[in-house]
């Protein structure tokens, strides 16, 4: 069974919200029968334009030894559980990696998922339009019509993309997966339209380091634009122009 | 014109010999769709395609074959474009076989989708920002127009019309090939691809595959029924051959120099020329498909006997089929750089050589494309009076029948 059962509003589009809240008003609750509901998900919030999402991660604070966001996100999103593709095909929505300078021997450790793009290459050359950006900046994969011709993730600069390689089994509620399409960190789009942080955030603070911060990149009083003007952090690629919104702190 | 006359026939599609290699061929794209049915059902993890090689032997197959489809009309071209007439009697085939490769590699390339079920969506959903959408239009269009400029040859009441069709298809594919090339061009973040280069060089490919395919092509539809077949055609194309292998190294040793200019192009390029492709690009690519042919086709001791430049075309393609995976699976395991003169590592394969073993189930999907081409070729040409009844010199030359006279 590969056709994802999570209801497409999990990860609506901000730009169809009016049509879908008004069906979401009118089908909320239309039982067919007992047991069997035509569609029981809640109205999608509005992608609000207004604000947009970002991740600061402070490298001076992550361990090398240390992968509580990767563990906590595969838990999440039901990406890390077991099948049978090697290694190279499993799904990696976020992965650690270690960087060393030859010259000053400086090393640092940090997580790598999804950017979030201003300026995605991914969406440019989606065939279809599968790849998306919400109006917050959020940068989503629609499951319903990624045809799983990878050319996103030969697109993506940062590798943050990976291929369902094989059934999948286990899906979490907000987080649709299916064979044959390509899927990534979505930055945890269900727990923020409800006013939550992505897990890594939680889990990284869980783990006692508090190393990425959540927040609204639009908004300067907000804590996370306060620190990006106060340390100056670096954006992996900034060459290319993307305007990520994920920034690293001690690299 | 006397020359106007040439007789066309269909092939005998009840002669034994015509039965035997369509019904292998049509063997070989049952298994190519059977090995599709299985990658498609137990899905990408039965393939040695993974997170960094995303594209596998089947785009392999695939992108060699719409290259090879878009040269394939070069006979046609110069018949109908550059009003060559020599090459007029084989012109019909010509189309056809570019339409054929077409087909037989966008089959291969929608059966290694991970969702070929929605090809549906792939026609209805475009993003015009992608270059792939593009291609979807390109391709669709180019059998439309190869189509209406077959109708022009085919149907006499429609002649008049060849050459608007034919320099419309001829625009056409210069355009698809660009596109072609583009697929990797546009590619900002991969050192390996981004280069307008990547244009012209797919342009020379096309050319030069499309030539040897087509060389090869109708020797062998010839061969079946014994035709006769002279040298004033395959002469012509066998010096045209020569001329297209050496414009795709032109622009091998091009692409090659600009990132070897740069300091930071040294350990690409040390990897391009020295790492795991190496051998495959040197043994292959260069000496098999380009300096062998070359030899082959201009060395007066060989280029005279027809079986040299049957064979030279086969190299090219050989050669050929060797640069496509140079390209795309050497092109990919090349780790990207996100930190440009940083050590990298992770246990997500940062920093390490992307490595790819290919699986059966991945070269039946390929090979079965290939046949998919050769079968509609064989197909149309047993239904539809495609090729001329004798190649013989005096009948597509007139100089050299008074030579003979």
């Amino acid at each position: 069974m590969k056709d994802v059962k999570t209801p497409p509003s999990a990860e609506g589009r901000g730009d169809t919200v009016s049509r879908r809240s008004l069906l979401g008003a009118a089908l909320a609750a239309v039982t067919l029968a007992p047991g069997i509901t035509l569609y029981a998900g809640p109205a999608a919030a509005a992608a609000d334009g207004a604000k947009r999402w970002g991740l600061l991660i402070d490298t001076t604070r992550c361990d090398s030894g240390c992968s509580a966001c990767v563990t906590a996100c595969g838990a999440e999103h039901g990406w890390s559980d077991a099948g049978r593709a090697r290694p190279d095909q499993a799904p990696q929505w976020v992965r650690k990696v270690d960087v060393r300078d030859p010259a000053t021997g400086r090393t640092a450790s940090l997580p790598i998922m999804c950017q979030h793009c201003a300026k995605p290459p991914c969406v440019d050359v989606c065939p279809t339009g599968a790849s998306f950006k919400r109006a917050d900046g959020i940068v989503l994969v629609d499951r319903h019509i990624c045809i799983g011709c990878r050319y996103c993730m030969m697109a993506c600069p940062y590798k943050a993309r990976s291929f369902v390689h094989e059934p999948v089994t286990g899906q979490r509620p907000g987080s649709p997966r299916g064979m044959g399409t390509v899927e990534a960190c979505n930055l945890c789009v269900t727990r923020v339209d409800a006013g939550g942080r992505p897990v890594c955030v939680d889990a990284c603070a869980g783990a006692g380091r508090s190393a990425i911060l959540f927040g609204d990149l639009d908004d300067p009083g907000s804590a996370i634009s306060r620190r990006i003007r106060e340390v100056a952090p670096a954006r992996i690629r900034d060459d290319l122009r993307l305007d990520t919104g994920v920034y690293y702190q001690g690299i | 014109m006397a020359r106007t006359k040439t007789a066309f026939a269909t092939l005998d599609s009840r002669s034994s010999r015509f039965v035997r290699i369509a019904g292998l061929l049509a063997a070989v794209a049952a298994a190519g769709g059977a090995a599709a049915l299985y990658m498609e059902h137990e899905g990408h993890v039965v393939t040695g395609m993974n997170n960094q090689i995303v594209w596998g032997l089947p785009h392999v197959f695939a992108i060699f074959l719409i290259v090879a489809a878009s040269g394939a009309l070069n006979v046609a071209s110069i018949a109908s474009v550059f009003g060559r007439t020599v090459y007029k009697p084989l012109a019909p085939l010509s189309g056809l076989l570019a339409a054929a490769l077409l087909a037989g590699g966008l089959a291969v390339l929608v059966l290694d989708l991970g969702r070929p079920d929605r090809l549906t969506v792939a026609m209805t959903h475009f993003n015009f920002r992608s270059i792939f959408a593009w291609n979807v239009l390109l391709y669709s269009g180019f059998f439309a127009i190869v189509g209406v400029y077959l109708w022009t040859m085919l149907d006499r009441r429609m002649n008049r019309w060849t050459s608007a069709a034919g320099t419309g298809a001829f625009v056409w594919r210069l355009v698809l090939t660009t596109g072609t090339g583009s697929i990797f061009g546009f590619l900002v973040a991969r050192e390996t691809y981004h280069s307008a280069v990547m244009a012209p060089l797919f342009i020379a490919m096309s050319l030069s595959f499309g030539t040897a395919a087509f060389t090869l092509v109708v020797s062998a539809l010839y061969r079946i029924e014994g035709r006769p077949l002279g040298d004033a055609v395959l002469g012509r194309l066998a010096r045209l051959q020569a001329i297209f292998v050496a414009a795709v190294l032109y622009f091998v040793v091009i692409q090659h120099l600009t990132v070897a200019y740069t300091a930071r192009g040294g350990a690409l390029e040390a990897y391009l020329l020295g790492g795991p492709y190496a051998p495959m690009f040197w043994f292959v690519q260069i000496l098999a498909g380009t300096v062998a042919p070359l030899v082959l086709l201009l060395r007066p001791e060989f280029n005279r006997d027809r079986r040299n430049r049957l064979l030279a075309a086969g190299l090219v393609l050989l050669g050929g089929l060797a640069q496509v995976y140079v390209i795309v699976i050497g092109g990919q395991a090349w780790p990207l750089e996100l930190f440009p003169g940083r050590e990298v590592t992770s246990a997500a394969f940062d920093g390490t050589l992307g490595s790819y073993d290919p699986t059966p189930a991945e070269f039946l999907l390929g090979i079965g494309g290939v046949a998919v081409s050769l079968l509609i070729v064989a197909v149309a040409c047993a239904a539809l009076r495609f090729l001329p009844e004798s190649l013989a010199d005096a009948a597509v030359d007139p100089h050299h029948a008074r030579a003979d006279a």
